[in-house]
């Protein structure tokens, strides 16, 4: 995995409550078996009309989203399918963080394991932020867990610490938890006196 | 002595690997179900690796998101869904992997074959890439959605790495009323919390309402947790879980039957459990509830209003509801009922199994389907298909204008070329109203199975307790 340490990018705001994974990457793009050409299909119905011309007034068609990296959600972003696909979308077109008040859970872990960093913030700051002009850029620090807006004032953000270190250090999850083989096997040796001891018949 | 324990809790606890510091758990997975959609790129990683699925046995998967729901014999003509399919089919064989595909008589809508092979049995975990995998949960398993790096995690190692959820319970009590399901009591309840009001927690289902539901339609209600933000949703096993567990083709048999069911009845939460969150719904006050709007919790009682967002003070709320009506077209004050539609559509993992189409035919027996509607039955699986048949289900679909369908997700989420044409609207017994979700520019309405077949009969949207 990429590691994340810093990133400074314009904000690009999407001000909608719950938007899904669905209109992030829709379902039609799922049938591929690669992970590659999906930064195109991202948010495909908003921003592209019915000829597939791409839409004047959609956030991501104009010049302010050009180059920045930094979405800028309403509430709960990424809520609904589990599919990796929303992310991969996300940081193929660009984006390295998203900012909001709440994630979905399943998008919020899908996103951490590729380099996409969800930062949540209060109510209030999340006003402010919007209330910037378009050229304004925050810095976002990973290690210290703090947003750095235009006027100098530092706004921390909370990561789990496991998270942080992945991200920090571009570790990736499975070749961890492969690290813990000894520890599987001697679970699967005395699972048979634990709760749940009985295995599909085949 | 041990403090009191919930039923999650006592799951969690007993699939803990190891527990380091600063880092989540490593929690081992019982069941790993997977389908087309979501694996492709998974396996691709365990080959870039050179790693082996490490547990084959605990593994099953099958082609249900991009199958078409007409003639099986012909090929899929998608060349992209077939070659996803088909790419199903290869990595299942590379790997070792029983994978019950297209022409299988087990395949079926992931969520609904499991439980009705026998493979969900209480107590256990559960995961699959896909986020209804909270229908399992209906049995007491812990069972959640993942994305692909994790189905790549879990193939590789049966391990997971996992947070401690909060745990949100849910006290259903009184007795529903004529006309209103399983269905109504769960789109009420993300209503009332809203479609992130459970995010970071697993509910816990429970009261005289839910005991007295079939195990098909607790998991219409465990299905639908994750639109209220919920990862999981578990209803403590019984003597219903029992039964319809029994006898199942992997289900334990014999002294081992006898053995897990000891097991099975010590996971009930114990009195004095902790809770993070909890709420009440009286099932005797519930109506059948609709969607109006472009999320699950966007939901009334079918006789309500459509709400006005001028009156919501949160101004990114208010865009957001004002924003979905004017992708429903709809006018805020206006009721819901007697509005047009063009599709019905049951069946998905929410309602999808033989209870479901039960209460379809219920409504459908003796009538027609308005002329301005099409109405798609689509079985969850074969086995459904089978046991409807058997009922005679597909004879009163078929004598009332409806179109008797294979079995896959279909409509749901329009992979499969089942879907609405911009700007149609559908009353669909699905779990997502999403925009685009049956198809881009289509409109749904989430509903029970019966407010949809009796929607189907009337042509516009109907209240079913005028028809009962």
């Amino acid at each position: 995995m990429k590691p994340f340490t810093k990133l400074e990018s314009r904000l690009v705001p999407l001000l909608i409550d719950n938007i899904d994974t669905d209109q992030i990457m829709p379902a039609r793009f799922l049938k591929t078996t690669s992970k590659d050409g999906l930064g195109e299909a991202l948010f495909c119905d908003w921003r592209y009309d019915a000829a597939g011309k791409p839409k004047p007034d959609f956030i991501l068609n104009e010049p302010r989203a050009r180059g920045a990296e930094i979405l800028l959600a309403g509430d709960n972003f990424g809520c609904g399918s589990s599919r990796e696909h929303a992310p991969w979308g996300l940081t193929q077109f660009g984006f390295r963080a998203v900012i909001s008040t709440s994630f979905a859970d399943i998008f919020r872990g899908n996103s951490l394991k590729n380099s996409l960093l969800p930062i949540v913030v209060s109510t209030e700051v999340h006003a402010e932020l919007r209330a910037l002009g378009e050229d304004a850029r925050v810095t976002v620090d990973l290690a210290s867990q703090t947003l750095r807006l235009p006027d100098g004032r530092a706004v921390e953000f909370p990561i789990d610490a496991f998270s942080k270190r992945c991200l920090l250090d571009g570790v990736d999850e499975l070749e961890y938890i492969l690290q813990q083989e000894k520890a599987i096997a001697a679970f699967e040796a005395r699972r048979d006196l634990s709760l749940n001891t009985l295995q599909p018949a085949r | 002595m041990s403090q009191a324990r919930t039923i999650i809790d006592k799951v969690w606890d007993a699939h803990v690997v190891a527990e380091q510091p600063g880092a989540p758990a490593l929690l081992y997975i019982d069941l790993h179900l997977v389908h087309e959609v979501t694996s492709p790129q998974a396996f691709s990683g365990l080959r870039t690796r050179g790693v082996k699925v490490r547990r084959p046995d605990l593994t099953l998967a099958t082609a249900d998101h991009n199958v078409p729901t007409t003639d099986r014999r012909l090929p899929i003509q998608d060349p992209v869904s077939a070659k996803q399919v088909a790419q199903l089919e290869t990595n299942c064989r590379e790997f070792g992997i029983t994978c019950y595909g297209v022409a299988s008589e087990r395949q079926g809508v992931v969520h609904v074959i499991g439980p009705e092979l026998g493979l969900t049995q209480p107590g256990m975990t559960v995961v699959c890439g896909d986020s209804h995998t909270a229908t399992h949960g209906a049995f007491g398993a812990l069972a959640f959605g993942i994305g692909t790096s994790q189905v790549e995690q879990v193939l590789a190692t049966q391990c997971l790495l996992q947070h401690r959820s909060k745990r949100f319970r849910v006290e259903v009590s009184g007795a529903l009323r004529p006309g209103v399901t399983a269905k109504d009591v769960i789109l009420a309840l993300i209503a009332r919390i809203g479609t992130g009001g459970a995010t970071g927690y697993v509910f816990e289902y429970g009261g005289a309402a839910i005991r007295a539901l079939s195990m098909d339609e607790r998991m219409t209600i465990t299905n639908m947790s994750i639109e209220a933000g919920a990862r999981a949703g578990l209803i403590a096993p019984d003597d219903t879980t029992f039964e319809y567990v029994c006898g199942r083709p992997f289900a334990p048999k014999g002294a081992d039957w006898d053995r897990a069911v000891a097991l099975w009845k010590k996971l009930p939460s114990e009195a004095g459990a902790h809770y993070d969150a909890q709420t009440g719904i009286d099932a005797s006050s519930l109506e059948p509830m609709i969607t109006f709007g472009t999320s699950p919790g966007m939901g009334i009682p079918i006789g309500g209003a459509i709400p006005d967002p001028a009156g919501i003070a949160d101004p990114i709320e208010r865009e957001s509801v004002r924003k979905a009506l004017a992708y429903m077209a709809l006018e805020p004050g206006k009721p819901l009922a007697g509005h047009p539609v063009d599709v019905v559509f049951v069946g998905s993992c929410t309602n999808g199994r033989i209870a479901d189409l039960r209460q379809a035919a219920s409504v459908l027996k003796g009538r027609k389907v308005s002329p301005k509607v099409r109405t798609l039955i689509v079985p969850g699986s074969n086995e459904v298909k089978r046991l409807a048949e058997a009922e005679g289900l597909d004879k009163i679909f078929r004598a009332a204008g409806a179109e008797w369908r294979e079995a896959g997700c279909s409509m749901c989420l329009a992979m499969n070329g089942d879907q609405l044409r911009p700007g149609e609207y559908s009353v669909s017994t699905s779990n997502r109203n999403f925009e685009g979700r049956q198809g881009p520019g289509g409109r749904t309405f989430l509903a029970s199975p019966l407010t949809a077949a009796a929607t189907a009969v009337a042509g516009v949207i109907a209240d079913v307790r005028t028809m009962l």
